[in-house]
């Protein structure tokens, strides 16, 4: 594994990102686009799996004047020298919004704020899967830079057309194209009037090279930033339109439950509109508290049957795998050498099992959706890192073309993974075509906890063997229910047999933050501590002896240095790592914590965090991700864990569930390796995976115990 | 429902809801001032906080027929015209966001932080914040754009008292 091959990686399908193409696409008309966008000069780039798509027979011929079905975005330069993007990306904090202006700012070249763009509006943007796996810097980003690249080709062409002189001469900057030999220029706006002219962006246009950005690769603020601090910005949550009425969905009493009968005639008398169809109740009412008083007002009867707690959830885990259900493929099972006859003749075997909880992603922001209904066309307004996903929810839920619904997405309070699907949607959808009024669903905190998904648990059994000298030459990994993202060892290992098992879930589970490689690190990096502990090599140096690749030695070494690795500790203070790869990133965590064993108080003092990810595009945003991902992390780790009995949720509320506080903040420190050679990747997930496991080493340090269960400490370090 | 007077922002406003509704429903619903967000609904998060007579307040359980005439002032109001306040200011020089969800509950907890401690230090601003909850954890941004805005605050107020 230490030769990487960026693209398989790039692909490799993760059994909880849930996501689904569109089941047909269809010609676009170029001629449609000028209507709607006005003249001027569009660009457009193509997926880059279009070429895929064609080898499988999957394009077929264009007419005279359509353009490409695999359209991934497009730019648009109006007559009036307006610039709008148009992507199917999605902000949700992670930036996006700026790190991609900033990529046409640099390409175009324009000022940062000449530029609009549109994103998450599936009727204005290109079909987009959606916003998750730290892809939009990898794909996105480069996509439109390539886009701006073309439409700066194209205005060249043109000045050089109307001054007749050699393109090659001129030179784009600042929205204007100036021949400097001539003292000449004319702004994008004068080049772009009358025209209708499309570009689609081929592989010979050039990009400007890391080495030379000037927007690009510089910390840029946020561009609407100030919508934000003065509440001017306008969330899912915040939308409204004329005659809307506010709905809410009456809940069963437990997952998995029938309706057996309903009585709705006090809420219709309180003036609520009642929805009974199948197993949803719902009203939709002039107010949020008459519609919360109408579903008080319901009798209805649920019936279950019994279900798994939280208390059996390992063993039901381990007990439950299911076969058949390989939806991800080959990611499932690594097989390398004889791991059985390498464990049978290695000086040191550990074997040893790491779980983790389920955590809740607690977006501050919860689920919302306003939907309107004019005759069979729906619109609807939500926060959702899908919303071409959440279009098809629609369409299927209601039984119309796709083409009737349209899903816009203002920019949201927040997702990490949380808001793959489209609840509220369907739920304001379906309120608003009785009542026959726009209806906004906007879930309560204690419905957020209780009928979104989940981050899934796990149980992962390792065993692995050692020689005296410290090289690891077995590796047995089994990855129960979790996820298989991040299972393979970055550690060069000969003989290896690592699996992930399926399993039923009590709960429902979806897409989370960084996914199983939070897990895996956690099991994988323990384990590592440990086995450096049974040949008594420092942790540090068991690591470098077995890894190869040099990205992430880099950052190993990097984080050591900041960190003051070797110095010495006082009582209760405890030092540990932890670190790999995981969607083109590369992390190394050093955490020191201080334990009172008295009060079994538990406390992470500071966190120094080595990060490279290519070619850095933004390094503040980077650094504000990076810290956010240790600070959100630490909740996993410490503290988080959903508890259930029988198909209720046991501490769905922010007062009985603990996120990280500013109390909880340790000192952050980020070392950024800025590697302007490589492609740029993303950086919402990986930062996270090397936390959990430099903790819970921290803490053996610190204390000799060995903490083997996510979260660490919920009720502190007991004593042993 | 009853007629309820309230001050927000300076502005006198008449509505007509039950007493016990929250203040948080009145200010999105009947105001349709949006900026003050739902996040918890038990005054556990902070994304609602406004100033009620300068003082922090949780007003998703702020019985709106508790108020009175005391004055109200939501995110909405903090800025002069196009002039943002120092806290603003200061959180957006320091980038202290980042889906900007708990952003106007957080500058107002600060601002009233700032009116009752001009200067304080970073322990007691960890210990006044710990109740607004920023789930993309910028924590260590918002104690920076905190500081940062004490500091612009006694310079100009230093300034204004040499001027005189």
């Amino acid at each position: 594994m230490s030769n990487r091959n960026q693209a398989q990686i790039l692909l490799e399908p993760e059994r909880y990102e849930l996501r689904a193409a569109a089941p047909y696409r269809f010609d676009l008309d170029r001629r449609e686009f000028f209507r709607f966008l006005g003249a001027g000069v569009l660009v457009v780039s193509i997926l880059q799996s279009a070429g895929v798509a064609q080898e499988s027979g999957g394009a077929s011929r264009r007419r005279g004047d359509s353009l490409p079905k695999e359209i991934d975005a497009w730019l648009h330069l109006g007559e009036n020298g307006k610039i709008t993007v148009y992507t199917g990306k999605v902000e949700m904090g992670q930036n996006i919004r700026t790190s991609l202006s900033q990529a046409v700012a640099e390409e175009l070249p324009v000022p940062i704020e000449k530029i609009e763009m549109v994103m998450g509006d599936t009727r204005l943007t290109p079909f987009d899967m959606g916003t998750f796996g730290s892809r939009t810097t990898p794909t996105m980003n480069f996509e439109l830079r390539k886009v701006a690249a073309a439409a700066r080709e194209m205005l060249i062409a043109l000045a050089a057309a109307q001054w007749q002189t050699d393109p090659q001469k001129l030179v784009a900057a600042d929205g204007k194209v100036t021949d400097p030999q001539n003292h000449r220029s004319l702004d994008y706006a004068a080049l772009t009037k009358g025209q209708q002219l499309t570009k689609i962006v081929t592989v010979g246009t050039s990009l400007i090279p890391a080495t030379s950005w000037k927007v690009s690769g510089q910390s840029a603020s946020k561009v609407d930033g100030r919508d934000f601090v003065t509440g001017r910005h306008r969330y899912p949550s915040d939308q409204k339109l004329p005659d809307m009425l506010y709905g809410k969905v009456c809940r069963p009493t437990s997952f998995n439950a029938t309706l057996v009968s309903v009585e709705t005639q006090k809420a219709e008398q309180m003036g609520a509109t009642v929805v009974h169809d199948g197993n949803f109740v719902g009203v939709a009412a002039a107010s949020t508290e008459l519609a919360a008083a109408a579903i008080a007002a319901i009798h209805a009867e649920w019936k279950s049957e019994p279900q798994a707690s939280s208390k059996e959830l390992f063993d039901y885990l381990r007990k439950n795998t299911v076969a058949g259900t390989d939806v991800t493929g080959d990611g499932d099972q690594f097989d390398v050498g004889k791991v059985d006859q390498a464990l049978g003749s290695a000086d040191h075997r550990l074997q040893q099992t790491y779980t983790v909880s389920y955590i809740a992603h607690t977006p501050l922001e919860p689920r919302a959706a306003l939907a309107k209904w004019d005759g069979d066309n729906l619109t609807v307004w939500t926060g959702t890192q899908r919303p071409f996903g959440v279009r098809g929810q629609l369409a299927e839920a209601f039984r119309i073309p796709e083409d009737r619904v349209r899903v816009l997405m203002p920019d949201t309070g927040s997702g990490y993974g949380g808001k793959h699907t489209g609840e509220t949607a369907i739920e304001a959808a379906r309120l608003a075509r009785t009542a026959q009024r726009p209806v906004k669903v906007g879930w309560t905190r204690e419905e957020e906890f209780t009928w979104a998904y989940f981050r899934p648990a796990g149980v992962i059994d390792v065993s692995s063997g050692v020689r005296s000298d410290g090289t690891i030459t077995a590796w047995e990994f089994h990855n129960f229910n979790s996820g298989s993202a991040g299972i393979r060892s970055y550690y060069e290992i000969p003989n290896q047999h690592i699996v992930f098992h399926a399993t039923k879930s009590p709960l429902r589970q979806g897409s989370y933050r960084a996914l199983a490689a939070t897990a895996n690190h956690f099991a994988r990096e323990s384990h590592m501590d440990e086995m450096a502990h049974a040949v008594k090599m420092d942790p540090l140096e068991f690591r470098l002896k077995n890894l190869k690749d040099e990205r992430l030695r880099a950052v190993f070494e990097a984080a050591a240095k900041q960190f003051g690795w070797g110095k010495t500790k006082t009582p209760g203070q405890g030092f540990g790592m932890g670190g790999g790869y995981e969607k083109l990133g590369n992390i190394a965590t050093f955490a020191e914590v201080g334990v009172d064993r008295k009060s079994g108080e538990v406390k992470v003092v500071r966190v120094v965090s080595a990060f490279e990810c290519g070619a850095i595009v933004n390094p503040d945003n980077l650094r504000n991700q990076i810290e956010g991902s240790n600070v959100q992390g630490l909740g996993g780790a410490l503290f988080e864990a959903i508890e259930f009995e029988n198909g209720k949720i046991l501490n769905g509320k922010m007062s009985e569930y603990r996120v990280p506080r500013f109390s909880d903040v340790p000192v952050l420190e980020t070392v950024l390796l800025d590697r302007k050679d490589l492609p740029s990747a993303g950086a919402g997930e990986c930062p996270m995976v090397g936390l959990a496991p430099a903790i819970a080493n921290a803490i053996f340090d610190a204390s000799g115990v060995r903490l083997r269960s996510l979260p660490l400490v919920p009720n502190g370090l007991k004593q042993s | 429902m009853s007629i309820i007077r309230l001050s927000v922002n300076g502005r006198p406003y008449t509505v007509d809801a039950e007493p016990k509704t929250s203040l948080l429903t009145v200010l999105r619903e009947h105001l349709d001032l949006t900026g003050s967000k739902y996040g918890c609904g038990e005054g556990q998060c902070g994304a609602c906080t406004v100033l009620i007579d300068g003082k922090a307040q949780r007003s998703c359980v702020t019985p709106v027929g508790s108020i009175s005439q005391r004055p109200i002032t939501t995110i909405e109001g903090l800025a002069s015209g196009e002039q943002l306040h120092p806290v603003q200011e200061a959180f957006l020089d320091a980038e202290a966001m980042q889906c900007g969800y708990c952003t106007s509950g957080m500058i107002m907890s600060a601002v009233a932080l700032l009116q009752r401690n001009p200067a304080p230090k970073e322990s007691e601003i960890i210990a006044f914040m710990d109740g607004n909850v920023c789930r993309c954890g910028t924590y260590p941004r918002i104690v920076r754009a905190i500081q940062k805005a004490a500091k612009v605050a006694i310079a100009s107020s230093a300034a204004k008292g040499a001027g005189r």
